[in-house]
């Protein structure tokens, strides 16, 4: 800077900012100088400090969350979390429901993974009435492939929306451009492309339909092609880096403690997912790496949920190997008294019973009508006694706590909500921080308060 | 109500254990949740079948006797060293294994006690509590609330159930936060709709429900609302009294 820029004034006799002479010319600061004092002696507050309240409806807070921050200025001294605002009682109404129909409840709770919620609550019905191994082999791939379909478009929401809350929109429309290749999928095997209410207890609502088989082939090679862009596009964007790394610390001891699981726990290095550690449909038999960094912040989180994603991936190509020498194998439970009579089909005016099933209630057989009744309307009995199942959600342990009665509806069910336990965290990743990275912090979490409030 | 497998019913002798008295469960070996009666859900006249007079009572897999199987022995003799106390007289009222789940039913002014054990011993190793899930059996007289807490080994890969039964009228369970953490929120949950209150928890509110909101949702006799029809004042009824399967 030239000198000749401001007059040299050589001392302190400028009114508004000190100035000081350096090798580089004179450096002025502008400081309120007395006034601070002036200023402090009337105003009795001066150190008062700031209790924000941030949601619950803010676009950054990942859903209907709301958070209580105590701030200084910028920093963040202490984080709470409101919760509750999406609390529709699911678990209640499941109450009231056959043990069939409440698979459609929870494929509710957490919209962005229903595959798995639905899967955990039939294993849980499965294990109950102990029919876990008659499950015929092609619903359990079915199962799996969606799960995995599933998970992919489970992790790409939670970086589009992370993205999203700290500006960066191409990521959004990157991750939600992807995304919709994965409800395509569901729409196709399921009929629906969000509630599906596809795993039923004994097996999944509908057969492998026609060309599904190539249209999932199809997606396969599109998202190997999709998916390193996202990777070029962020991992070693220096912005996107900036913003996340070293924020959101939390190691092996403190996601013990608090009880975070999935890509926050495999972020500390520890190798933990139910899929290897404690199998469940199947998964023992499948190809496929546990991917987990030395980097208990949200930037490891991210490449985790990244490359979860390829991993996803090799499981859906070998599910769609085994699926293609399964075909005409049964997809439901042998026992007519639990399967679902009718299968669905889609017809001219979309989906629905199939006809073939349909003219056989009603124009062939009286006893098959009874039993269509019987089954649809009042279900099947479960023998008394509880179960514990868990498996691993897109965001960590979800599991489900099922009491029976012996009825035709649960006596209890309960979800242990992978975002709900991880949530707590939040306390812990954030105070001391910034007030911008409580965002990343909880984005990195991924919450999703569906899931959390049920 | 207490059966015993040939159908002989005894007195159940209870202890007083904090304030109110909570009926011991190894006073049964059947744990009857409730008696049905009849077979498509028509009570008192209508039917004609003969299946109205049949009483079923919904009997809850009952305690085990050793040997449990596999590492379940192996749990049960590990705790009964470190608590100094055989299974069945001390904090560990009755052990129940089905479906290849063990649960330990514990006696609630020893759950702290238990779960700093179960987490601090090196054969046991539970680390990770799972969470606490609430379940209401109404016809349970003395044990009508229980918490249900489901811890995870991942050193050994086990799991275990934890299952704590209290009266009603005096709801008090010690809490397991300064040993789980994670615990916080389940217990305010398990708090919120059953009504359960964890002595100990450093801020037992309400979580999911509002503040000032009156009741428990999840007990089985919470009130529950009919839906009015826009038709000549007509209403579908609760859930609970429209016509269900017995």
């Amino acid at each position: 800077m030239s000198t000749t820029d401001f007059p040299q004034t050589g001392g302190s006799t400028d009114p508004y900012a000190q100035s000081q002479d350096t090798t580089s010319g004179p450096v002025f600061t502008v400081t309120g100088q007395d006034w601070d004092e002036v200023v402090a002696g009337v105003d009795p507050d001066a150190n008062e400090r700031i209790v924000v309240n941030m949601g619950p409806q803010h676009p950054s807070t990942h859903g209907v969350l709301r958070l209580i921050l105590e701030i200084e200025g910028e920093s963040v001294t202490e984080a709470r979390c409101g919760i509750g605002y999406l609390h529709t009682g699911i678990e209640k109404n499941m109450e009231y429901r056959t043990w069939t129909q409440g698979v459609t409840f929870c494929t509710r709770m957490d919209y962005l993974a229903p595959m798995h919620y639905e899967a955990a609550y039939v294993l849980g019905v499965e294990k109950l009435l102990g029919i876990t191994d008659q499950v015929p082999e092609k619903a359990q791939v079915l199962r799996v492939m969606m799960m995995e379909v599933n998970r992919i478009s489970s992790h790409l929401v939670a970086i589009a929306t992370g993205g999203m809350e700290i500006g960066a929109l191409t990521v959004m429309t990157v991750g939600f451009r992807e995304r919709e290749l994965c409800l395509d999928v569901f729409e196709m095997f399921s009929g629906l492309r969000m509630n599906h209410a596809y795993v039923r207890p004994g097996g999944v609502a509908l057969d492998v339909p026609e060309g599904g088989l190539d249209a999932v082939d199809r997606f396969v090679a599109l998202m190997r092609k999709r998916l390193p862009e996202l990777a070029a596009l962020c991992n070693q964007n220096p912005i996107f880096k900036g913003r996340l790394k070293d924020v959101g610390y939390l190691d092996l001891a403190g996601c013990l403690a608090l009880g975070v699981t999935g890509p926050a726990l495999r972020s500390t290095g520890y190798d933990w997912d139910l899929r290897k550690k404690q199998p469940y449909s199947g998964y023992e038999t499948y190809d496929f790496d546990v991917i987990t960094r030395d980097e208990p912040d949200a930037y490891g989180r991210f490449r985790i949920r990244l490359d979860e994603m390829n991993e996803s991936l090799r499981i859906v190509e070998q599910c769609v190997a085994r699926l293609r020498t399964l075909e005409g194998a049964p997809v439901m439970v042998a026992d007519k008294k639990i399967a679902w009579p009718s299968q669905l089909a889609v017809g001219p005016d979309g989906q629905g019973n199939s006809l073939e099933h349909i003219r056989h209630i009603m124009g062939e057989s009286m006893e098959a009508l009874i039993h269509h009744f019987k089954l649809v309307t009042e279900g099947f009995r479960v023998p008394a006694g509880q179960v514990y199942t868990s498996l691993e959600s897109p965001r960590g342990e979800l599991s489900c706590h099922l009491v029976s009665d012996g009825g035709t509806r649960p006596y209890r069910a309960h979800f242990r909500d992978p975002s709900f336990s991880n949530l707590q965290a939040t306390a812990a990743m954030s105070e001391g921080g910034m007030l911008a990275d409580v965002i990343v912090a909880i984005a990195s979490i991924d919450p999703v308060m569906g899931g959390v409030d049920r | 109500m207490s059966q015993t497998p040939t159908g002989g019913t005894q007195e159940p002798s209870s202890t007083a254990v904090g304030g109110e008295e909570v009926v011991p469960s190894e006073a049964r070996t059947l744990e009857v949740v409730e008696v049905r009666e009849g077979m498509f859900g028509i009570h008192g006249s209508g039917d004609t079948t003969g299946y109205g007079g049949l009483q079923r009572p919904i009997v809850m897999p009952g305690a085990s006797r050793r040997p449990f199987g596999g590492w379940f022995d192996d749990t049960a003799d590990q705790l009964e060293r470190l608590l100094g106390e055989s299974i069945g007289d001390g904090a560990v009222e009755s052990v129940v294994v089905d479906r290849d789940e063990l649960t330990l039913h514990v006696r609630r002014e020893r759950v702290p006690e238990v779960c700093q054990h179960l987490r601090d011993d090196p054969a046991l190793r539970y680390e990770l509590c799972t969470g606490i899930s609430g379940v209401h059996y109404p016809h349970e007289t003395g044990r009508e609330l229980h918490a249900v807490y489901h811890l995870l080994s991942m050193t050994h890969n086990r799991r275990i159930r934890l299952e704590v039964a209290v009266p009603e009228s005096d709801p008090h369970i010690a809490s397991v936060v300064a040993v789980y953490p994670t615990a916080d929120w389940h217990e305010r949950e398990t708090y919120d709709f059953f009504g359960i209150i964890f002595d100990g928890h450093p801020a037992l509110t309400r979580i999911l429900m509002p503040d000032d909101w009156p009741g428990h949702p999840q007990r089985k006799d919470y009130p529950l609302g009919g839906i009015p029809v826009e038709y000549k004042g007509a209403t579908i009824p609760p859930p609970d009294e429209r016509r269900s399967y017995s």
